[in-house]
């Protein structure tokens, strides 16, 4: 099978002064086209580091990290923004909808970067609303929406631009348990649909709704497998560090 | 991305924060203002100095003779004489006797009246047309006739209208008014051109003296260069030196006076236009600013795809339009101060001064704000377009 997503031996160093902080360390996974896994892990695991790597805005230390094929490390700024825009959909916690647009606007920002005429992308960032339940409320503005629906905004922009991997970073972080469960099944819906999602969080209970789990610890993989095997929510060494996630 | 849309997007951003944008386009507001009221004073100034001088005739030229130390002299005779050696260039001649006395009309002195001593043909020269009695002839000259032709202002203000035959004192000599000009402005004012009066140099230059101005006119103004050659040869045969006399054309003083003011608007303009840079410079602090302010929007667009050079397109464009707007405006202001100042100008010096922006003048302030937007908008933008997406993503 091919794999989408392959990291082999990733390593990602940053330096802060005479000290140098190891973020990853050497971490190998392969995520195949059409799964939903998580990337877990407390604050420090190196989570976010893996999803600025796979989201290619940032590129590995060392050791190679192929999207679709692609080498990613040997990628020029610009081939980054054009590989986020093509092959990539991201899901923020914060949401990060423009304020000043409107709610079509805003979901057709990719496709302006992708050179899609105005007509055709106007149309198909309608489409992408009403999938996501907000078709008539296309010209409102962010701020006049609740959380979840603003992340549903940003849904449907991950989704416009139809790219290959679907991103989320702590999607259900800023809402409320009702709203984030409503997320994580539209997330689920679009599994099922064949899209290929990687969710990233420090909740078990948001990971365990993924179809596997890669558990991060100090940047090194301590589980990668299914997600109802019961040493998926085990955090081996440290059992209290799962509640210091960062929410920011 | 193409350039309209980001030019879409400069203007959605300027609509949404318009006292930002208003404060920022200040500067170049005023520096194109300026700008154009200035080059329309000048353009103003000049169209009335040239008009000014067409009434006198543009085909005259002056000589003036400082005999003072030379060997040999020059009268008005020799003068004559000149001219009609180089009847080819030249055609009429008429001393001009400038008289420095008061003009004293039966117990009142007049101080504001301008006399002058000239010949017969002086009237034709300087285009004046006698509207009573007569104007002066050969035999005044040749009889140092007690005579003069007074202008419209002095017949109408000291004689009731009725000059002719009256007499008046010049410099202390009694003289016959013997005809009164048609008048020239459109209102009789002291001290304006109607406030006037001519006698026959013979007679003026025995109250002040000899002649040394002599008014000349040209046959043809196309040969100005030629006119003015032909007449400084004879005058150097005369001196045998070229110290002693100095002949200027009416064109050239025109041109002198026009390159003067153009001088003065260019310095005046020049210093307008600092404040244009310093309006750049504002520009360029708040676009600053507005980097800063929107580096969580920069980040989010560059996770969804967005080059750095459409990064830097929209920041650039945005300074550009923001300060091509405030040229827009300061065009409009700049032609309603011109309006107002014209008006404000006759009212004041009575005088009608258009104060008139030029097209080049308006052009080329559009075209400085423009280029300013862009020159002071680059630093932002590369700013903008340089930030790391994923600092950029995560400033609050």
């Amino acid at each position: 099978m091919n794999a989408l997503i392959e990291f082999q031996q990733v390593c990602k160093y940053y330096y802060m002064g005479d000290t140098t902080v190891t973020a990853a360390d050497h971490i190998s996974f392969q995520v195949s086209k059409g799964e939903f896994v998580a990337i877990v892990g407390s604050s420090g695991s190196g989570k976010s580091t893996c999803m600025n790597i796979i989201g290619c805005l940032d590129v590995p230390s060392e050791g190679t990290y192929l999207l679709n094929g692609q080498d990613v490390g040997q990628m020029n700024k610009n081939q980054l923004a054009e590989i986020r825009n093509e092959l990539l959909g991201f899901i923020f916690q914060q949401y990060n909808l423009l304020p000043k647009l409107n709610l079509v606007e805003n979901v057709e920002v990719p496709l302006m970067y992708a050179g899609v005429s105005k007509a055709e992308r106007r149309q198909r960032a309608k489409e992408a609303l009403e999938q996501v339940g907000l078709g008539s409320k296309w010209r409102h503005k962010p701020m006049e929406l609740s959380g979840g629906q603003q992340q549903r905004v940003s849904i449907a922009r991950a989704l416009v631009g139809n790219p290959s991997v679907i991103l989320a970073d702590e999607p259900t972080g800023a809402l409320d348990s009702r709203t984030g469960r409503e997320v994580l099944s539209m997330l689920q819906d679009l599994h099922r649909q064949g899209h290929t999602v990687v969710l990233i969080t420090h909740d078990n209970s948001i990971a365990v709704q993924a179809q596997r789990i890669i558990r991060l610890e100090d940047g090194h993989v301590v589980y990668d497998g299914p997600s109802d095997a019961p040493e998926a929510v085990v955090t081996p060494r440290s059992a209290g560090s799962e509640g210091e996630g960062r929410s920011a | 991305m193409s350039i309209l849309e980001s030019l879409e997007l400069a203007l959605k951003n300027i609509v949404s924060s318009k006292v930002r944008t208003l404060l920022t386009m200040l500067g170049i507001i005023i520096g194109v203002a300026a700008v154009i009221v200035i080059v329309g004073l000048g353009n103003g100034l000049e169209i009335y100095v040239t008009e000014s001088f067409s009434d006198m005739g543009t085909n005259t030229l002056t000589v003036t003779v400082m005999s003072r130390g030379a060997t040999r002299s020059l009268d008005a005779e020799d003068m004559y004489a000149i001219v009609e050696e180089n009847s080819e260039y030249l055609d009429l001649c008429s001393p001009t006797v400038t008289m420095a006395g008061f003009v004293k009309i039966g117990s009142e002195t007049v101080d504001t009246t301008s006399s002058l001593g000239v010949s017969e043909d002086y009237f034709e020269i300087a285009r004046l047309e006698v509207s009573q009695g007569r104007g002066l002839q050969y035999s005044d000259m040749s009889t140092r006739g007690k005579v003069c032709v007074i202008g419209a202002y002095l017949n109408q203000a000291y004689f009731g209208g009725n000059a002719v035959g009256q007499t008046l004192r010049v410099g202390g000599q009694s003289l016959e008014v013997v005809g009164v000009l048609a008048q020239q402005d459109e209102e009789l004012e002291e001290g304006g051109s109607d406030d006037c009066l001519y006698l026959p140099y013979t007679t003026a230059e025995r109250i002040t003296g000899e002649t040394s101005t002599y008014t000349i006119t040209m046959r043809d103004e196309d040969y100005i260069d030629e006119s003015v050659a032909a007449l400084e040869a004879s005058l150097y045969a005369v001196f045998a030196s070229d110290d002693y006399y100095t002949v200027t054309s009416m064109s050239e003083i025109l041109e002198t006076m026009t390159s003067m003011i153009n001088l003065l608007v260019g310095v005046l303009a020049g210093i307008a236009a600092i404040s244009l840079v310093v309006g750049g410079i504002g520009i360029m602090n708040i676009m600053l600013v507005s980097v800063t302010e929107r580096t969580r929007e920069i980040g989010i667009r560059k996770s969804l795809g967005a080059k750095e050079r459409y990064i830097m397109q929209q920041f650039v464009i945005e300074a550009a339009a923001t300060s091509a707007l405030g040229g827009i405006i300061g065009i409009l202001l700049g032609d309603g101060l011109s309006l107002v100042a014209s008006v404000v100008v006759e009212r004041l010096m009575e005088e009608s001064l258009t104060i008139s922006p030029t097209m080049a003048a308006v052009l080329l302030a559009f075209g400085i704000s423009v280029g300013i937007g862009i020159l002071f908008g680059y630093l932002p933008a590369k700013k903008a377009a340089r930030l790391n997406p994923i600092d950029a993503l995560h400033y609050d």
